[in-house]
């Protein structure tokens, strides 16, 4: 990462390994690990929306949870705000959290069902903020129509909304800290399609309406084209390749990005063609491939590929786009 | 009854659902998911039924195979028409014959429709020597076959394995080898790769327009994703509230919807090369079946029903408005009539 610019980034990972020890045997001792994050690093500027894409199972998630240190990370930094969240003591890492929020899947799942609508919402107030009175009242009111809620559903329980109106109310509690930087991981992937574009417009509103920053976890490729300015596409614990979102989807350069895109159905009949479909499955992470981890599946294969994994290299005709193939 | 000596209609239609209606009777509520719903299948070809969740797709599917939950749920009225013969007037013995032999069905998830004590082998076995007069060796030796046809590697020793052995791809691919085991005229497939990655996704739904071609089956398609539909579809029909609102074939519906709220349905969606800073949206949400509005059931969220009396008051129903194009909506004409003057 170019050290010049250090102070542009909110939030920058650099080097970042999540490894959980596999144990076997009597003596419970660790026979090996599972590499879930293995040596990612990106850098969000403030304001800026950053996408990681990938499949179930590629690390996209624990790699969201070891930046805000839900998970342990093995190795590497994560600078927020230039400073360490990785080794922050707690006093500290109690101050970084209250700017960095995150917002989950499953509207029904991440909500208290014996809270109501006012006590999820405030809860962060209270906790973070110490609000309390008519003056979190008020706060929660306005909260709540920012995200398009009225605000009589302050007293009413998350099993009288909708999965779109639960999503809105999983925004308002993310925005009530007053966060910097929100971490959405698959935001809308559990919605309707009508639904899932209110939700990222209403996103992007309060983006530009509070100056957020997002980290926006994905598998849904043509969202993360209208919705993030860089994409960062993981395989098994990497980045294989990560540009400024329309380089990425102009110019894919990595099989993997390719075969992602092609996959994706196109919502015209008219644009009905072969695809460059990659064959086999995702191989599982505890007996990754020797090399590149997707050398099994790669229609480019070479026999250097299954030697060593190759590194993700900056492009000499693109300063900004990154790809970690042998054949670039 | 031996429903395979019946000689299979000659007009292409494999499948007439015609005003079906299933209500659900619970308590003192009636929820009423499907409501003279219609629309029929051709022999071969895909159909595709698209709609948000809850909106009475997976209850149609139900009622073709009649697997509608009992007591609560009941099939009010209309006639499904396989074969020349009512499937709603079947006896149980008969439809259980129809059931996995002509009409089969895979389902959403993968991970809880195999059963996790038997081996994929076993259940694959099962399927087959329920419908076909075969040795337990003969049935094994399909079982093998069928896993190898539906694209997984080693057969042999995969036919031997429990599905939690298995991905979420290849569990679905069990399920499909499963389904064709006794080549059915019709697949029902409820969100075949809904539950997938995005590559997996693909290579089933490859799968599935191979065996189509292979078996000379039909498949109805039922999703919530319409650029899916767009891929694979040859007729689509949209429901929205317990009816259907369109039915075109794809090429037609996705050139000029007619309904407000399958335009609706198109804009909204993120595609690729999007380029604008706010995705179209449909506004509102889809409503409580408790609680249908009155009239059209789309007029609170469409831009010219939501002030328009008739739309308020009257429902629309299903009607051509143009060779084999039907849309439930009052201005489906106008609108059709102004796109041509553009």
């Amino acid at each position: 990462m170019d050290m010049a610019n250090i102070n542009n980034y909110l939030l920058e990972v650099d080097d970042l390994k999540t490894y959980f020890p596999i144990k076997k045997g009597l003596l419970r001792r660790t026979t090996g690990y599972v590499k879930a994050v293995d040596g990612i690093s990106f850098g969000i500027k403030k304001e800026q929306t950053l996408g990681l894409v990938g499949e179930s199972g590629c690390g996209k998630t624990t790699a969201a949870r070891s930046i805000v240190r839900l998970v342990p990370a093995t190795k590497g930094r994560v600078i927020f705000d230039q400073e360490d969240i990785l080794t922050a003591d707690k006093v500290k890492l109690r101050r970084l959290r209250r700017q960095i929020s995150l917002i989950f899947q499953d509207p029904f799942g991440s909500l208290n069902p014996r809270m109501t609508v006012g006590n999820t919402i405030g809860e962060p107030l209270q906790v973070q903020r110490r609000v309390s009175g008519s003056e979190l009242t008020d706060r929660v009111t306005v909260l709540l129509s920012k995200v398009g809620l009225s605000p009589d559903h302050i007293n009413r329980y998350p099993h009288e909304f909708s999965g779109g109106q639960r999503q809105r109310i999983g925004v308002a509690r993310a925005l009530a800290s007053g966060p910097k930087l929100v971490i959405c991981d698959e935001p809308v992937s559990a919605l309707d399609v009508s639904i899932q574009s209110q939700i990222l417009n209403l996103l992007k509103d309060l983006q530009e309406e509070f100056g957020l920053t997002f980290l926006f976890i994905a598998h849904d490729l043509a969202v993360v084209e209208f919705f993030c300015d860089i994409v960062a596409v993981m395989y098994m614990g990497r980045i294989v390749e990560r540009a400024a979102s329309q380089d990425l989807y102009q110019n894919p350069l990595h099989p993997y990005t390719r075969a992602l895109i092609s996959a994706i159905p196109r919502g015209e009949p008219s644009l009905r063609g072969p695809k460059t479909t990659v064959s086999g499955e995702v191989p599982s992470a505890s007996n990754p491939p020797a090399g590149c981890a997707f050398g099994p599946r790669c229609p480019w294969r070479r026999d250097d590929c299954l030697k060593q994994a190759p590194a993700l290299k900056q492009r000499s005709d693109n300063k900004g786009h990154f790809v970690a193939c042998w054949k670039y | 009854m031996n429903v395979r000596s019946i000689p299979k209609q000659n007009n292409g239609t494999l499948l007439s659902v015609e005003n079906v209606s299933t209500y659900f009777f619970t308590g003192e509520d009636v929820v009423k998911a499907v409501q003279d719903v219609g629309f029929s299948i051709k022999k071969g070809k895909t159909f595709a039924l698209v709609g948000e969740s809850g909106c009475g797709k997976s209850v149609t599917a139900l009622s073709i195979m009649r697997l509608v939950p009992a007591p609560q749920g009941k099939i009010v009225g209309g006639e499904i028409i396989f074969n020349r013969q009512n499937l709603l007037a079947l006896r149980e013995k008969d439809m259980r014959h129809v059931r996995g032999n002509e009409i089969s069905m895979i389902f959403q998830e993968p991970m809880t429709s195999l059963n996790p004590v038997f081996t994929v082998g076993n259940q694959i076995v099962e399927a087959i020597k329920l419908h076909q007069k075969k040795t337990k060796s003969q049935a094994w030796a399909d079982a093998v076959e069928l896993l190898g046809k539906v694209g997984i590697s080693d057969p042999a020793q995969r036919v031997r394995q429990y599905p939690h052995q298995m991905s979420g791809g290849m569990r679905q691919r069990i399920m499909i080898a499963m389904a064709v085991s006794c080549e059915p005229s019709l697949l029902i497939a409820d969100e075949p790769t809904t539950a997938l990655d995005v590559t997996i996704q693909a290579q089933i739904l490859d799968l599935l327009d191979n065996l189509q071609e292979q078996n000379r089956m039909s498949i109805l398609l039922i999703t919530h994703d319409l650029s899916v539909v767009a891929e694979r579809a040859d007729d689509v029909a949209v429901m929205y509230a317990s009816r259907i609102v369109e039915v075109a074939d794809s090429q037609s519906l996705f050139a000029e919807p007619l309904h407000p709220y399958t335009q609706g349905l198109l804009k909204s969606l993120p595609r690729l090369g999007f380029s604008g800073k706010r995705l179209p949206t449909i506004s509102g949400a889809v409503p409580d079946p408790l609680r249908f509005p009155s009239g059209c059931k789309f007029h609170p969220r469409c831009p010219i029903g939501c002030s328009d009396r008739r739309c308020q008051t009257v429902e629309p129903i299903l009607r051509e408005v143009e060779a084999g194009r039907y849309v439930a909506c009052w201005y489906a004409e106008d609108r059709k009539q102004s796109s041509e003057r553009e």
